[in-house]
């Protein structure tokens, strides 16, 4: 029976989103809500180890290899698609849950993946399954959005091929296991990973793709892109000490950013970057807790993340507003979806009692028990920046400060189950951890409810939100105004740069044909009698003459081969 | 027009406010009963967590507003 899983565990995502358009009504949502279960079923029914090995030109690929690390992500991204397409059931788009079911298809792939080439395959297929979920938005940002977006990506995908190639090149071997750092093709190879994890300089692609796709879109592009990048980081480069650096600058980077911005989802956005910063902090310090740590945040994230950004869907399903400027006082008339949003943001705080609690505290420990008294200390301060940015930040402003006057409903019954659901995760990995950590790659030695660890959380959290409800009026208030990123360089420097290139060709192109008049006299008055606009040799033929003259070419050489 | 809900009437923001006074004063004493040891020693000392949170924050958002003297612009820029 096991090994009969073996292709399926990734395939039935991918190649069942291709069953939906055909789908209507109960049959449509019953596949919606099947098709995850049904991968989750085949990603515990796969044998331990690497599966049977398929001959690929002179490589031995090894499409599914399960072991505790691949199959906790594998998990996860099964029941991200369940509780995301139970979201997303009166989603009109025809394209986005096929789009969607084929990214996280192959998010499952990529975490099953036994070495690189199948990685990149389903690294690529990622890539354009998202493009498409951000595109099916149907408007014009999001269509030039998911362009910039799939621009980022390739170019990833690009760094990631010549690492492989290089890798193959010099080891020859494609396995995927722990790299050292020690060839130049694995730097290549890190590069890849991390335009996908979102690290810098290239972090602004997420706050400028995810929140143009649709409500329930931008839900599933929170899940599976940087939390696959957080796997293979994790597999391919626990304890390389750069990614502390990294990871320290992402985290610091998305509460900057968050802070500064009007946006309701993309205040998220710019909070996925600084958590999934913990995460490859996590994988930096690369200690059996620390990658636990970041693997069971990954988990927990992904959760609570999603949670967030249904709440914030919710709000823009029912009010068709995503700027905090044009929100506030929603808590009236939407409580579900305000409760909702709040055990989201306290689990993304990490508050005692919820998931976020009992996975990062693992990341803070492993610093501490490497004696990093910096990466401590900079953790803790972002730990409350956390709170600050995305845990009071986003509740606050979506549905309480000033009175916005509206008084929308709670979303339709689909989107309240998928964020009851979420929200019952969050509050119960948070109370129980026992049955994640029993999922994680390595033992758990680890108590996260200790009277020291309760309070001093308490005490960072609570006089976070002290400085927060201080400061409010005379430094948070909301202005209509984004924060200039690195994406300035391709969306402003990179176009200015090429209309001014343009110019200076056209420019010297004109210039050209003015001497060209000058020197040749009647030969250039004959060229653009034949050549030009109304020339006989430059018009534009039908194909019928075209196929006649081929036609007419053959024949003449029949003629000539005969004789 | 309603009487205004009873989060936002000007009465209870005060008693909010006193009532999370109050929590943040709990969780401060609380150490006095359970004493938090720390790696490094400075964890350890009374009240870190509180004031190393406020400080944080309260660095952290004058640190973005200076970020924001020089790199925001109209939400409209990239638009035209």
């Amino acid at each position: 029976m096991t090994s009969s899983a073996v292709p399926f565990a990734a395939l039935t995502l991918v190649l069942g989103g291709f069953l939906l358009p055909g789908l209507r009504g109960g049959a449509r949502a019953a596949a919606v809500l099947a098709l995850p279960l049904l991968a989750l079923y085949f990603i515990w029914a796969l044998p331990e180890g690497a599966g049977a090995a398929v001959q690929f030109l002179d490589y031995e690929l090894h499409p599914v290899r399960a072991d505790r690390l691949g199959r906790l992500f594998a998990t996860i991204f099964a029941i991200m698609a369940f509780g995301g397409g139970l979201f997303a059931l009166n989603q009109k788009s025809a394209v986005e849950l096929t789009a969607a079911f084929v990214y996280a298809g192959s998010a499952i792939g990529a975490a099953l993946a036994g070495d690189l080439v199948t990685l990149f395959i389903f690294w690529e297929i990622m890539a354009i399954g998202s493009t498409l979920v951000i595109w099916s938005a149907g408007t014009d940002l999001a269509y030039r959005a998911s362009l910039r977006y799939l621009m980022i990506h390739l170019g990833g995908g690009v760094l990631l091929m010549a690492g492989i190639a290089g890798q193959v090149a010099l080891t020859g071997s494609i396995a995927f296991d722990r790299m050292d750092l020690s060839l130049w093709p694995q730097w290549l190879i890190l590069a890849g990973f991390l335009v996908n994890a979102g690290g810098p300089p290239l972090s602004a692609w997420i706050p400028d793709a995810y929140p143009e796709a649709s409500f329930s879109g931008t839900v599933f592009l929170s899940a599976f892109t940087t939390k696959t990048a957080v796997y293979v980081l994790l597999r391919g480069f626990a304890g390389s000490e750069i990614l502390i650096v990294l990871g320290l600058i992402m985290v610091f980077y998305g509460i900057v950013y968050a802070i500064l911005e009007n946006d309701m989802r993309r205040i998220l956005a710019y909070s996925i970057v600084n958590q999934v910063g913990f995460m490859v902090t996590g994988a930096g310090i690369g200690t059996e807790l620390a990658v636990n740590g970041a693997a069971a945040h990954a988990f927990t994230h992904i959760i609570y993340k999603a949670l967030l950004l249904m709440s914030a869907g919710s709000v823009l399903y029912v009010t068709g507003k995503r700027k905090c400027t044009d929100l506030g006082g929603l808590f009236q008339s939407m409580p579900l979806t305000t409760v909702c949003g709040i055990i989201g943001a306290l689990s993304i705080s990490a508050f005692p009692l919820t998931s976020g609690f009992v996975s990062k505290s693992m990341v803070s420990q492993a610093a501490a028990d490497q004696h990093l008294m910096l990466v401590w200390l900079l953790l803790a301060a972002a730990s409350a920046g956390v709170f600050l940015h995305a845990g009071i930040k986003f509740p606050w402003f979506v549905f309480f400060q000033k009175d916005s006057g509206m008084r929308p409903k709670d979303p339709p019954l689909n989107m309240r189950l998928a964020m009851v659901l979420f929200s019952v995760l969050c509050i119960g990995i948070g109370v129980f951890p026992g049955p994640l950590y029993a999922l994680l790659p390595h033992p758990v030695d680890f108590v996260p409810y200790t009277g020291e660890h309760v309070i001093s959380q308490l005490q960072l959290l609570l006089f976070s939100g002290l400085a927060f409800f201080v400061m409010l009026d005379k430094y948070l208030q909301r202005t209509l105004t984004i924060t200039l990123d690195f994406d300035w360089f391709y969306r402003r420097l990179g176009r200015c740069a090429a209309i001014l290139a343009a110019n200076g060709v056209f420019a010297a192109w004109d210039a050209f044909l003015r001497r060209l008049r000058g020197v040749g006299g009647g030969a250039w008055t004959t060229l653009y009698r034949h050549h030009g606009p109304h020339g006989w040799l430059a018009r534009t033929w039908p194909t019928g003459s075209m196929v006649l003259w081929v036609a007419v070419l053959l024949v003449s050489y029949l003629v000539f081969y005969y004789y | 027009m309603a009487e205004k809900p009873w989060l936002t009437r000007p009465e209870n923001v005060r008693l909010l406010w006193r009532g999370f006074i109050a929590v943040l004063a709990v969780t401060v004493l609380l150490q006095l009963a359970i004493p938090i040891h720390g790696h490094f020693g400075i964890d350890g000392t009374f009240g870190f967590f509180a004031w190393y949170g406020f400080v944080a924050c309260a660095v952290m958002i004058l640190g973005s507003k200076l970020v924001g003297v020089f790199l925001k612009r109209k939400d409209t820029y990239y638009d035209e």
